[in-house]
């Protein structure tokens, strides 16, 4: 599937009526989400093929996308069920198939490896087996409401993922990020692949301007001691 | 949700242990199918637990779709066996990936918690004193 059509397909998915600012619900743009899962793919091979997650997938949109580029398994999680009922119609829409599950990520309980030291597991009930997912794609909550949201998605992410995460945040905690993933998450390597404008349509009330765009980068981190 | 998801899914719930695997009981269930790629279920088979899966196949009704014992990846990955109906690796692509789980729940083997599946969707969600 050619670059284009993904993003057009992507763009005429249904996207959050009522976002809920709570959850720092942000529809991820055709443009973003297309450019994300083909880079995973086509430089990294990390699509077709694979079991792939998508952590806090709201609409679907990286789920979806990713099940366009032929992913054999995708899974999208969210804490919101309205959410997961417009990814499964925006899923059947497309005529595919994937699998959602309602869950807080920070709960979620997911066989990971058994590579991972036991201080690093949030949770010491994690089962510890073998690692069914190979990526996990997600755009997180960028922490801005809730401090600390989008380290837990990153965390949960690399113990969950057996090749790699691809994953959004803000340029301007590239350094905090880099540091988080490599000493804090189990991360092998963290790299910002691209530079991306983020374009916020007025979402919220508190919004003043009509649109702002925000710059973000496109990161992929591989986990370490699965290979 | 299909068994594969089932398979890598286990209860958080304050109290579990492993919370895995989580005992399935399907009221209502479908199948759809999917082409076979067998390089994905080679890939995937050493991490499956087989005996969750044989489980939740037969809480569905299958008893005969996959025997006790993992077949063994000679037999499975057999030249030629994808094609031919019925074999283990037909079988087990079936169990894995067709069969979607509508209605019903997932009952955490530690604790006894049910988590309602609604839909299709498993609903995992814990209150704030399961934590």
């Amino acid at each position: 599937m050619k670059l284009k059509q993904l993003e057009g397909l992507l763009g005429g998915l249904t996207q959050f009526p009522n976002p809920k600012v709570e959850l720092e619900q942000y529809p991820t743009g055709p443009h973003i989400a297309s450019r994300m899962l083909y880079t995973a793919e086509n430089s990294f091979d990390d699509i077709t093929g694979k079991v792939v997650a998508d952590f806090g997938c709201g609409c679907g949109t990286l789920a979806v996308g990713s099940a366009l580029l032929e992913a054999e398994h995708v899974l999208g999680i969210d804490i919101d069920p309205q959410s997961l009922e417009l990814a499964q119609e925006n899923a059947a829409d497309l005529e595919l198939d994937i699998d959602l599950v309602w869950s807080d990520i920070k709960n979620l309980n997911l066989k990971v490896s058994q590579s991972i030291p036991q201080h690093l597991l949030l949770n010491r009930k994690q089962f510890s087996a073998g690692v069914h997912v190979d990526t996990v794609v997600m755009n997180p909550p960028f922490g801005t409401r809730r401090n600390g949201a989008d380290m837990e998605f990153l965390s949960m992410g690399l113990k969950v993922a057996s090749q790699a995460v691809y994953s959004l945040h803000k340029t301007s905690t590239r350094e905090h990020i880099k540091k988080m993933a490599l000493r804090g998450c189990n991360a092998r390597s963290a790299e910002v692949l691209c530079e991306l404008r983020y374009g916020l349509p007025q979402t919220y009330k508190f919004h003043k301007k009509k649109e702002v765009d925000i710059a973000v980068d496109l990161w992929r981190f591989v986990p370490k001691a699965q290979q | 949700m299909r068994l594969l998801t089932h398979n890598m899914l286990a209860s958080n719930v304050r109290g579990a242990t492993t919370g895995y695997p989580l005992t399935l009981e399907a009221t209502k269930w479908c199948t759809k199918e999917v082409e076979l790629n067998a390089d994905f279920i080679r890939g995937l088979l050493p991490k499956i637990d087989w005996r969750a899966l044989v489980d939740a196949t037969r809480a569905l009704g299958l008893p005969e779709l996959l025997p006790e014992e993992q077949p063994p990846e000679e037999e499975i990955f057999a030249e030629g066996a994808a094609d031919v109906e019925g074999s283990a690796i037909r079988r087990i692509h079936h169990a894995l990936l067709e069969v979607h789980v509508q209605e019903g729940s997932l009952v955490c083997p530690d604790t006894s918690r049910c988590f309602p599946i609604n839909k299709g969707i498993p609903n995992m969600m814990l209150h704030e004193d399961e934590v």
